[in-house]
């Protein structure tokens, strides 16, 4: 407590000591920050330029009208001996006050509109990346290049709930992050998959709303390696402070590197669906996954909560033929908060998930899910 | 018949009676007052739970699930139940006052416009222990989150919005009537007192859009229960219609809330100058400029949702443009203390905070029109800095002036001065330590509707909650000056409470008695 008291001091001063400083470039984002960063692309920058005109337009107009205003407060109060005119109205003023604001509002205008310019250049990308909101995580798919992968909140409930200390990154890690190159034109094109979300990276200047049904374009290009981080920024559900965006900007060398991986892994994870997967196998990694994108709604112990999110214990979906249950999970329950999760769950992910419901809590049907089944489901539709 | 309103003395069964079935003015002006106080208490204790979670990083007292309840019903308590019934309340006694009529023109459809406020507010609040939780999904309630994935609880929180939309489109045309014809012989339009014109054009907002947002509900009432897709894509709807609409109502909603409250401080500033109001007709005329203003820039709230540069750029524009008439009001608030004999009474202070304050929210207004710009600061806590900069310090300031101003002339005491000032310097220095910091915030990258956050925020959360809950305290010594006005006050039989008070209002005894102007005054 005392330590926050004096950091809270210290950060006063500092406000105070910034001030001047206020328009340099910040941008690792700190305790100390109090301006919009200038970040790292032309987007972020125009941002940044037109935020900084305005504010000095404002202080100029703020420090003459109040300034004039403290004045008369104070020379012409009643107990300095003021006397009332009785004059109400003048109608060179008033038209002067009228037409200057319009005059400065059409000039700042100009800047305005090139600024918005600028956002709305997507054309002509070399990469395109779309970003899809789930609740609550993101998807990244590389366009024409076979890689897509979710990417999580890392930071555990524990430290979430003060049965931990928090970690130096909390709330700003995840499991996978995006990963760019430098020096590229990237095109981002958001879309939602259940309600809407918003995909922000402050530095990169980019808040895109990520609506189902719809895309909406973005775009950066950084000749800046590192790491940004961002976040969700539009009410998606109770998971909405917990779904972080981190962006990763490499070399184009490494990042190539790294995209070779990321495709390697595709086609080795190919082979492994057409495997036969053992009940021990799949009960395993199936816990995992109905811990990760599962008990959020239905609870660690399947029993849902009454009147929102039922039970998957002693469910008649889970306890009927098996059919039925990989359904709900590929095509979702229409209408209702059960989506699909086609996209964002692997065949084996899904087959082992599947298999954990079945046979957990004292559920015991008993079968086993493979991936291939699930494939199957999928093909057949 | 003469007789006066029933009093305790009378019973408990005719006391009751009394306030059940009136149909005065000053009564349901009352009434109207003391509920929007009690919800504005129930917002603030809310506002207090996110304020006290918010106090340092990490889930301390609640879930991030009634985190989410907790912020929708706070917006939606104070929007709907605290500042517009105060400004109902305010207008049902003040108007007939200042126009020198007996009473409203529709006495009981006042009484009903009023009595069905607090079902509505029942409905809303019962939400909250219902299986499943309240609403949750932010005072805005953008489908699908408010559709598709919201609780079950959310059909109730439909039907307590079409009550409250007919409660206020009731009071609205109660307003509209009340001042076209039964206004003092001699009392044209352009003599009006400012709070009456503010009311009339309020209300003409109030009856075009309360039916959109009804539209919007229903539509919702419709896909959540009667399949129908107006705003699920997979069914060929369109979520961002949805936003379309709201909007359409809810832009125009920030000038219902904040227009009055330009009214009362058009009044208050002059009394204290002892100075007419600069630029009466161009006031008017602002006025009525903000209000048409107001129904064509609605969609730079959705900046953010891709819509075509064509049209990011005409809202950028014609947002811009509304700081003008906003500006023309300031200047002439400002002109008229020019040249004036002040003095600083508690109304006089909440007025002249008002136009500091508001002013500063004004800026941020304008900066936030600015498209590019918005991209960074949209849905971070820039934006709900700005929004409390010129609703708590716009319009609750100019409420709580209003209190002050007129409690003499409702109930006859003279509240304490001291008393006042104190709590004026309270709630304005809690204000500021609230909300100044979350400009800072919202810069730096904090989202808002954000149940917790990352370290790098935690100072000036901090710092703002503790300055929200000062704030807080405010209320409750306005409360505690309220209740000691009534019951100990120094009696005051004056006509004119204020010096410098211009208008018929000042020229019936305090308290003002049950029935007024049953003959029509003169007035030159
Ligand atoms: C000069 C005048 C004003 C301008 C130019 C202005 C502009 C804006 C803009 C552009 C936004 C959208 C920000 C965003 O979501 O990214 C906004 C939000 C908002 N403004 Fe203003 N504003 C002005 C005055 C007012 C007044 C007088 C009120 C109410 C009394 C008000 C209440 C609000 C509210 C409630 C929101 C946030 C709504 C929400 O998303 O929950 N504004 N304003
Ligand atoms: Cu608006």
């Amino acid at each position: 407590m005392l330590k926050r008291a004096k950091a809270l001091f210290l950060s006063l001063l500092s406000l105070v000591v910034s001030l001047p400083a206020l328009g340099s470039a910040v941008v690792e984002t700190s305790t100390r920050q109090l301006n919009m960063p200038q970040g790292v692309t032309e987007v972020s920058q125009a941002a940044y330029d037109i935020h900084m005109i305005m504010v000095w337009v404002c202080t100029v107009i703020g420090v003459g009208v109040f300034g004039f205003m403290f004045y008369v407060m104070y020379a012409h109060r009643k107990s300095r001996g003021a006397v009332a005119e009785n004059f109400h109205e003048n109608l060179v003023v008033e038209l002067l006050w009228t037409i200057v604001p319009t005059i400065i509002l059409i000039v700042m205008a100009f800047p305005a509109t090139t600024a918005l310019l600028k956002v709305y250049d997507t054309d002509n990308p070399d990469i395109e990346i779309k970003v899809t909101g789930y609740q609550w995580k993101w998807q990244y798919e590389y366009l024409g290049e076979g890689v897509k992968f979710m990417s999580e909140l890392r930071t555990s409930d524990d430290e979430v709930y003060g049965r931990e200390p928090k970690g130096e990154h909390y709330l700003r890690e995840v499991t996978e992050p995006l990963v760019l190159p430098a020096g590229k034109k990237i095109r981002f094109l958001v879309t939602g998959n259940d309600v809407i979300h918003s995909w922000w990276v402050p530095d990169f200047g980019v808040k895109r709303d990520a609506v189902p049904g719809l895309f909406t374009a973005g775009w950066a290009k950084t000749d800046k390696p590192g790491t940004y981080v961002g976040e969700c920024t539009e009410l998606c559900g109770q998971g909405h402070a917990f779904m972080p965006v981190v962006v990763e900007v490499k070399e184009q060398a490494e990042y190539d590197a790294w995209l070779a991986n990321k495709k390697a892994e595709a086609v080795e994870y190919a082979s492994t669906i057409g495997k036969e997967w053992t009940a021990e196998e799949l009960m395993t990694k199936g816990e995992g996954v109905y811990l990760q994108s599962c008990a959020g709604c239905h609870q660690a112990d399947g029993n849902g909560i009454p009147g929102v999110f039922p039970a998957i214990k002693g469910s008649p979906i889970a306890l009927g033929p098996q059919i039925g249950h990989i359904a709900v999970l590929i095509d979702g329950v229409p209408g209702s908060a059960m989506q699909s999760f086609a996209d964002q769950l692997s065949e084996v992910n899904i087959a082992a998930v599947i298999h954990y419901q079945r046979n957990a809590w004292g559920n015991d049907v008993g079968d086993v899910t493979q991936p291939i089944d699930v494939l199957n489901y999928k093909q057949s539709k | 018949m003469a007789h006066g309103p029933a009093t305790l003395a009378d019973g408990w069964r005719a006391y009751i009676s009394r306030w059940v079935f009136t149909t005065n003015h000053k009564d349901i002006g009352t009434l109207y007052l003391w509920f929007s106080f009690a919800m504005f208490l129930m917002g603030g204790a809310f506002a207090m739970v996110i304020r006290a979670e918010l106090f340092q990083p990490g889930m301390q007292l609640i879930r991030p699930e009634f985190f989410n309840q907790m912020t929708t019903m706070h917006g939606l308590v104070m929007v709907f139940g605290a500042i517009m019934p105060a400004f109902v309340g305010l207008a049902n006694w003040m108007i007939p006052l200042m126009i020198g009529a007996p009473d409203m023109a529709l006495p009981r459809m006042n009484n009903l416009s009023f009595w069905i406020l607090p079902f509505a507010f029942a409905i809303l609040t019962s939400t909250l222990f219902m299986e499943g939780g309240g609403p949750n999904f932010g005072w805005t309630f953008y489908a699908p989150l408010s559709t598709t994935y919201a609780p079950e609880s959310v059909n109730f929180f439909i039907f307590a919005i079409h009550i409250m939309g007919a409660s206020s489109i009731m009071g609205s045309i109660n307003i509209i009537a009340t001042v076209m014809n039964m206004r003092a012989p001699g009392m044209t339009y352009m003599k009006m007192p400012l709070f009456v014109w503010t009311w009339v054009i309020t209300a003409f907002l109030l009856v075009a859009v309360m039916p959109v947002l009804a539209g919007a509900v229903t539509m919702m009432l419709m896909d959540i229960n009667f399949g129908t897709s107006f705003f699920d894509a997979a069914g060929g709807g369109d979520p961002v219609l949805f936003q379309h609409v709201f909007w359409f109502f809810g832009h125009p909603e920030v000038y219902i809330i904040i227009l009055p409250a330009f009214g009362v401080v058009s009044q208050i500033i002059p009394t204290f100058s002892r100075k007419p109001l600069f630029g009466y007709s161009s006031m008017v005329y602002a006025t009525a400029a903000i209000a048409f203003l107001s129904f064509v820039v609605w969609a730079h709230h959705m900046f953010t949702v891709g819509m075509p540069i064509a049209g990011e750029l005409y809202f950028m524009y014609a947002t811009m443009l509304i700081a003008v008439p906003t500006g023309v009001k300031v200047f002439n608030w400002i002109t008229t203390m020019y040249k004036g004999s002040l003095t600083f009474e508690t109304p006089m202070l909440f007025s002249i905070a008002f136009v500091i304050l508001f002013t500063f929210g004004g800026f941020t207004g304008l900066m936030l029109s600015i498209a590019a710009a918005d991209m960074q600061y949209h849905d971070t806590y820039f934006v709900v800095a700005h929004f409390h900069y010129v609703m708590v310090a716009g319009a609750v300031f100019s409420g709580t002036a209003a209190i002050y101003y007129w409690l003499p002339k409702w109930c006859g005491k003279m509240y304490n001065e001291t008393m006042g000032q104190v709590q004026f310097w309270v709630a304005f220095i809690g204000f500021n330590i609230a909300f100044m910091p979350q400009h800072f915030l919202g810069l730096a990258g904090m989202p808002r509707r954000y149940a917790d956050y990352g370290l790098q925020f935690a100072d000036w959360n901090m710092v703002s909650s503790i300055g929200a809950f000062i704030y807080g305290g405010a209320q409750i010594m306005l409360l505690y000056n309220v209740i000691a006005t009534i019951r100990n006050g120094k009696p005051t039989t004056e006509e004119k409470t204020w010096e410098g008070a211009e208008g018929l209002e000042w020229t019936v005894p305090s308290p003002a008695p049950y029935h007024t102007f049953e003959k029509p005054p003169e007035f030159k």
